[in-house]
């Protein structure tokens, strides 16, 4: 039978109420949304924690998708199931709905939450990936007050994020431009597994040129990896399958994967450059209304 | 720690050590052994419960966090007994060889006709997709939905046309 150590449970009522929680608490206190990656690790004795917070009852508060017209707003405690569901989610940024398809399965969806997989910081982790496409950033509150950071600093290597002892993620944004498109693309070894490599993309047009275009990467890097020289590379340029092969190049040359059960360091850097093809070409299909 | 929670509509107060799995408690506190305990892991899916409505994995769900909450186990699929349709397509269709799994597809199956009466094979083999069989028994468990799905739509025509059920 497999169960975790020991701790004390407390509920969270709010987030007010959390924050002081951890600091009474201090660091061997941790915030527990849907559970799905945290009760396992703490089943391993991979987690050791004194206190357990469950933030569950805080919905009204973390539980939320708003669309403004310059950014999306998502709360931390918004579930798999509501990203996968939301229509007004897809129609701006399709990508969600083709990574939330392929995260863990629909039983999982149900308790999963988006705060939850960033703040686990798994290296191949699929809405990280998808956050680093878009260029997200992640609202951190604490006792005195709220910062903003982007994904590049709220990583700070495998499992480890911004996020310190006493904070709590509570929204992530995501920047909207209008004439934009964006795609998943995953490998895995069976439905529902981790990655053994995949790659978002969003790409930009105006007048059959391409404005701008991010690529993000995950299982092949100690955290998910953006690759600006992708963005260079393709910035003023018509769609072409000459680009997206250049493009390929580029994701597999500036990954840094490694070999492990879920496959060699070269099918890895091989599953980089076709996957990012892939969601290039998906993209752009999309933003010329191809059905894709 | 205490915990009163609400399971197949019944309150249930209890002392509990916070770091209890909602899996154990319902089979070993309350005797409710239809929800069954397999891999641990949140891969198997034949623990599946409904927490306030929805199909989740008991075995990755803390008591404690049930606590002020709804459950519901596949103890009440039947209704003064008469078979769930759910529980009467698994019958009909041979949706079960060992049965291991059949709690769990169950409680996904009933879950998933009460927000689509009416689903695709693909719609049912999405909603049991995070469950597995290990007799490979998903033909039969589809075809058990399917009739499931099929003899609700006939009973509600009925009840619509007001014929007795």
């Amino acid at each position: 039978m497999q169960v975790p150590a020991p701790f004390e449970y407390e509920r969270a009522t709010s987030v007010g109420h959390a924050i002081a929680l951890m600091e009474r608490l201090g660091s061997e206190a941790r915030l527990v949304a849907g559970g799905h990656s945290l009760l396992p690790m703490m089943k391993l004795r991979l987690a050791n924690l004194e206190y357990l917070i469950d933030i569950n009852d805080l919905g009204s508060e973390l539980g939320y998708l708003i669309v403004e017209p310059d950014q999306i707003r998502i709360g931390a405690l918004t579930r798999h199931r509501d990203l996968l569901e939301s229509d007004e989610l897809a129609a701006t940024f399709p990508i969600f709905r083709d990574a939330e398809r392929v995260i863990a399965d629909p039983v999982v969806r149900n308790r999963g939450t988006l705060g939850g997989s960033l703040c686990q910081a798994d290296p191949s982790e699929d809405l990280s990936a998808v956050c680093t496409t878009l260029n997200a950033s992640c609202v951190i509150r604490g006792s005195d007050g709220e910062r903003v950071v982007t994904m590049e600093e709220f990583y700070r290597g495998p499992y480890e994020t911004a996020v310190e002892d006493g904070q709590i993620l509570t929204e992530v944004r995501i920047p909207v431009r209008s004439g934009g498109s964006s795609a998943y693309e995953k490998v895995e070894r069976r439905a529902g597994d981790w990655a053994i490599c995949s790659a978002g993309a969003a790409v930009w047009m105006d007048d059959g040129q391409i404005t701008d275009a991010r690529v993000g990467l995950a299982a092949v890097g100690p955290n998910t990896t953006g690759i600006p020289a992708i963005s260079e590379a393709l910035r003023g340029k018509p769609p072409s399958e000459e680009l997206y092969a250049q493009a390929g190049s580029l994701a597999a040359e500036h990954c840094s994967p490694t070999t492990d059960m879920r496959g060699s360091a070269d099918y890895k850097r091989h599953l980089a450059n076709e996957l990012t093809q892939r969601a290039l070409r998906r993209s752009v299909a999309r933003l010329n209304d191809e059905g894709a | 720690m205490q915990v009163t929670l609400t399971v197949n509509g019944e309150e249930v107060t209890a002392e509990i050590e916070a770091r209890l799995l909602l899996v154990h408690f319902l089979r070993d506190h309350l005797r409710l052994t239809g929800t069954h305990w397999g891999c641990d892991t949140s891969n198997c899916g034949t623990c599946v419960v409904w927490l306030d409505g929805e199909p989740v994995k008991s075995c990755t769900v803390l008591t404690a966090m049930a606590s002020g909450h709804e459950v519901r186990t596949v103890e009440d699929l039947e209704s003064d007994g008469e078979l769930d349709p759910v529980q009467q397509g698994f019958v009909q269709c041979h949706g079960l060889q060992c049965g291991f799994c059949t709690p769990g597809m169950m409680m996904t199956a009933r879950a998933l006709l009460d927000r689509n009466p009416s689903p695709t094979e693909d719609d049912i083999r999405e909603a049991i997709s995070g469950q597995i069989c290990r007799c490979t028994g998903y033909s039969t468990i589809v075809r058990s939905v399917q009739w499931a799905a099929a003899h609700e739509s006939d009973r509600d025509s009925a009840v619509a046309a007001g014929s007795t059920p």
